[in-house]
């Protein structure tokens, strides 16, 4: 079964056109690595995933069971506010945005979320700093966990490790993959990083403003071009 | 002390200034927040301007002031959100633009009427005489309104303000957010601004949060703090005024700018 289905996908950002013709189809439950230079359209293409720009042509469409409340999204932590006045706990109980429907607070269950994933981020302690006083690494762990929040079926991020030392970055990963494979959701994920980013993935998605490769990670020929971070 | 506020609690006109007062206080601390966090300060300023057309009209034609003004610049409001947010004429471009126009609009309805005269002082800077018992009943009704909806949606605004992409992408309509959250400071504006002076009124929406911000590093916080701010910069500054004969509007925002240095001071120690 395929989580999500793009079909002959136009985007354009910022009054260009940053992506033309992808096309592809990712099985549920892979993990998807999305590669490409800067301004080859990675990020056009999670903000169409994500319905935040509509596309100029072609769909993209989720499997059905995701809808959009179902998606956990990590921006690009440049995207967050840095002087904003918010704790650790804040922000990630707001991944519970998508579950709320008509109700104007937050249940136990979401309370337990919350508390589930910033133990699993090892944020627990950390849960009344305010966001702005975090380093880097502990950001990104807080807004994983958020996405985490709200995931239910599909997690998109978009650099997740950027800005990392690689010991986090190499964390950052390994959480990523367990998510996959044990909670079974489908990842796709936006990277830099083409030895380790790849290495976690099972699939690959080279974009250069039109589709370069997609396929599995193993038979991606990128993959011998900058060395594999093999396990 | 206790004499002065006994004193004051026995004129009518004094208790209808602090009720309506108070009320306009917290909606416009609770919405200041999320303005000054989402760099929209501005629009506060823009809105009283365009209040004080509608104002000036009111007057000029007949028109019940509150009943004119609040659906005027609750046009406005929702206006310059989408002038904001689009890329067209830059935002803060745009906002001069609209509140000139409606400020030049209402001195001309007015002198076109009346003349200008003491009424367009009052406009300007506030009048606490200016309050009768049924806008107090339609300012303490529309106060209720807003604080009711952004208790509701507490959790909703916190999400659109921090993150819109973020709370976009979970499906929440963070445009329509947007737009509760300037109808509701629309509202504000326009029922608080006979009281606080079209000049002045935008400081209630920018005093408490910016103040806040210097000691408080949680959301909740800074909103729990906006609120006790400017409850008590509106009563220490209502009593000023009456102790020391001076204007109402002009020694509240004063009390709040004092509160401003007294947190940033604090803010530096700790």
């Amino acid at each position: 079964m395929a989580a999500l289905v793009c079909r002959g996908l136009c985007a354009a950002y910022g009054g260009r056109e940053a992506l033309h013709g992808v096309d592809f189809e990712l099985p549920a439950g892979a993990f998807l690595a999305v590669v490409g230079p800067n301004g080859s359209g990675k990020s056009t293409l999670i903000k169409a995933l994500l319905g935040l720009i509509k596309p100029s042509a072609g769909t993209v469409k989720l499997e059905e069971g995701v809808g959009r409340s179902g998606i956990g999204y990590m921006p690009q932590q440049s995207e967050s506010r840095g002087d904003f006045p918010a704790t650790v706990y804040e922000t990630v109980i707001s991944g519970r945005l998508g579950r709320l429907g008509l109700r104007p607070f937050y249940g136990r269950q979401d309370r337990r979320e919350a508390e589930k994933n910033l133990r699993l981020m090892g944020l627990w302690e950390l849960r009344t700093r305010a966001f702005r006083e975090l380093s880097g690494g502990q950001r990104q762990r807080t807004l994983l966990a958020r996405a985490l929040c709200a995931v239910d079926g599909m997690l998109v991020l978009d650099e997740p490790a950027a800005g990392l030392d690689a010991e986090t970055q190499e964390r950052m990963y390994s959480l990523l993959r367990d998510v996959n494979k044990k909670e079974g959701a489908t990842v796709v994920m936006v990277t830099h990083d083409l030895v380790r980013g790849a290495a976690a993935a099972t699939h690959v998605l080279e974009l250069d403003g039109g589709q370069k490769y997609f396929g599995e990670a193993g038979q991606w020929p990128g993959r011998a071009q900058y060395g594999s971070g093999e396990k | 002390m206790i004499d002065l506020i006994a004193e004051m609690l026995s004129y009518k006109f004094l208790v209808r200034a602090a009720t309506v007062g108070l009320m306009v206080s917290l909606c416009a601390a609770l919405l200041g927040v999320s303005l000054v966090l989402k760099r929209y300060s501005m629009i506060g300023d823009g809105l009283s301007h365009v209040g004080f057309g509608a104002l000036a009209a009111a007057v000029a034609t007949g028109a019940s002031p509150l009943g004119l003004s609040i659906p005027v610049v609750i046009v406005a409001a929702v206006l310059l959100m989408r002038l904001t947010d689009g890329s067209g004429i830059k935002g803060d471009a745009a906002i001069g633009l609209i509140s000139t126009s409606s400020l030049a609009a209402g001195v001309t309805a007015i002198s076109l009427s009346s003349g200008i005269n003491t009424d367009v002082c009052n406009y300007m800077f506030g009048s606490i005489l200016a309050m009768s018992k049924g806008d107090v009943r339609l300012s303490v009704a529309t106060s209720a309104a807003v604080l009711l909806l952004f208790l509701l949606c507490y959790n909703r605004i916190f999400a659109v303000t921090f993150d819109e992409n973020f709370a976009r992408a979970t499906g929440v309509n963070a445009g329509r957010y947007n737009m509760v959250i300037a109808a509701l400071t629309g509202v504000t504006i326009a029922v608080g601004m006979r009281l606080m002076g079209a000049l002045l009124i935008s400081g209630l929406i920018i005093f408490p949060a910016v103040t806040s911000m210097r000691l408080f590093k949680s959301f909740r916080g800074v909103v729990l703090s906006s609120a006790a701010v400017s409850l008590s910069s509106y009563l220490a500054g209502l009593v000023l005024s009456y102790a020391a004969g001076l204007p109402a509007g002009a020694s509240i925002v004063l009390v709040n700018l004092v509160f401003f240095l007294a947190f940033a001071a604090a803010g530096r120690i700790r």
